[in-house]
């Protein structure tokens, strides 16, 4: 099973991106759809966790992280449905596109819309719970970044394998979470550090080492798995 | 003598050494092995938890390898072994998870604590109950995407062993066995060896159940009977 890494097929992964993102910009559905929910959530959390009217710093990073989960759910099932719409999937997977090319376009378009939520998404939990968002802005960037990627790959991987299941809605969130929790853990742990009084920028640091390491180990596994699974 | 014939007594022979070990393994432990300093009676479930722990990593093990095999080869043999390794994983999975908390309410005074390695194995557990509820529910490809989630629980199996010494938490280290006195090391490797010996008997009764109802299935099929396994 080689890999060919052909400059064409980084072209090819770079072409899908842009159609996504091309198909996106013009519609705006999904963007708005999922950052609207993560607010949600958020909102939500928020009231769960006041106490004499100031939300606790204590639950921030969990909240944080949590409606970050439920808005990459939201944003996996939306972006595969929208393949599965036009039949899109089954004409990529019959052009001589490589496979690999192919996980990494639709990682890349998952994880830059939970990106550009998260944009929004960590200010606000700044603004309503009093966490210092600002405080160790490259820790905590790091984190972010490293556990939506290590999301999106998981996600993308089980998203195009259940492509075409009756009971995919249903079956995603069942395998992805538990293979997920890990990357959730650290990115957890390592916010909490950072928003703790004192902060720890050591205990943040081992967290982003260990996200490093997860998202190299999903990395791997995915691609193996999404080659051998997504062959019709 | 033929192939199954051999079978039949090796499994016999497998069954009786089962049956011995797993009747030595509590005479033992009630009748021979000290009680430990403070916790007393409480400690012998010890002699359980670990044991059922080591039979659940090592199904998990088996359960990722087969599938691997499964989706390189696509041969039933392995994904029968990956799903009787499956069901093996849940069950001694249970036990892990139930008999840890009675220990853990005499030694540490609460039933479970959100630390490293429970946490770990609880997210292990759910994976392989999201795979066996996979393989009941699933549609026409369910053989292949169980193995996909079968294979991302492997890779996350290590990071259970390693959580001890990487996280350094209230759980006891893995250098536990090597300093017990032979008093209780005796046991402790009796009921190791049983549960292993029960492991290696319900897996392979497992394995032939399922290729025996495979048979079945196909010789039907080839003479136009339904599905005789069919529930109406």
């Amino acid at each position: 099973m080689g890999y060919k890494l052909r400059v064409e097929s980084f072209r090819q992964a770079l072409a899908i991106i842009k159609k996504d993102l091309r198909v996106e910009l013009r519609a705006r559905e999904v963007y708005g759809t999922v950052l609207l929910f993560a607010v949600m959530v958020l909102l939500v959390f928020s009231f769960t966790f006041v106490d004499d009217g100031n939300a606790s710093v204590l639950a921030s990073s969990g909240v944080l992280w949590a409606s970050l989960t439920f808005a990459g759910m939201l944003a996996l099932g939306r972006v595969f449905e929208r393949e599965g719409e036009g039949g899109t999937m089954q004409g990529l997977l019959a052009a001589p596109v490589e496979r690999w090319a192919l996980l990494l376009a639709k990682t890349s378009g998952v994880a830059a819309l939970m990106l550009a939520v998260e944009v929004a998404v960590v200010p606000l939990v700044g603004v309503l719970f009093g966490a210092p968002v600002l405080a160790y802005p490259a820790h905590l960037a790091a984190l972010v970044v490293l556990g939506t990627i290590a999301f999106s790959l998981i996600g993308a991987t089980f998203s195009g394998i259940l492509l075409g299941s009756r009971m995919r809605a249903v079956l995603l969130p069942v395998m992805l979470i538990p293979i997920a929790i890990p990357a959730l853990i650290a990115g957890c742990k390592g916010t909490a550090a950072l928003f703790a009084d004192p902060a720890s920028t050591a205990i943040a640091w081992f967290w982003i080492k260990f996200l490093l390491g997860f998202d190299a180990m999903v990395g791997v596994v995915a691609l193996w798995v999404f080659e051998s699974l997504v062959t019709e | 003598m033929n192939r199954s014939a051999i079978g039949s007594l090796v499994f016999s022979m497998l069954a009786l050494m089962t049956a011995v070990a797993m009747l030595a393994a509590p005479y033992l432990i009630v009748a021979k092995a000290p009680l430990a300093y403070e916790l007393f009676i409480n400690q012998k479930i010890f002699y359980y938890h670990v044991p059922a722990a080591w039979a659940m990593l090592l199904s998990v093990l088996v359960c990722g390898s087969a599938s691997i095999g499964y989706l390189v080869g696509r041969a039933d043999w392995w994904d029968d072994v990956a799903a009787a390794a499956g069901r093996l994983a849940v069950v001694f999975g249970l036990i892990v998870l139930t008999t840890g908390p009675i220990w853990a309410k005499a030694a540490w005074g609460v039933y479970w604590t959100w630390e490293a390695r429970l946490t770990t194995m609880l997210v292990l557990w759910l994976t392989f109950v999201a795979y066996c509820f996979l393989r009941r529910h699933g549609d026409s490809r369910t053989e292949r995407l169980a193995a996909g989630l079968a294979v991302f629980g492997m890779a996350d199996a290590p990071l259970v062993y390693f959580a001890v010494s990487f996280w350094r938490t209230q759980h006891p280290g893995n250098w536990v066995v090597p300093s017990l006195p032979s008093s209780m090391l005796v046991p402790f490797l009796v009921s190791m060896g049983a549960f292993s010996l029960l492991w290696a008997m319900l897996l392979a009764t497992l394995v032939a159940v399922r290729s025996g109802e495979r048979r079945l299935r196909r010789l039907a099929f080839r003479l136009g009977q339904p599905d005789p396994l069919e529930q109406s």
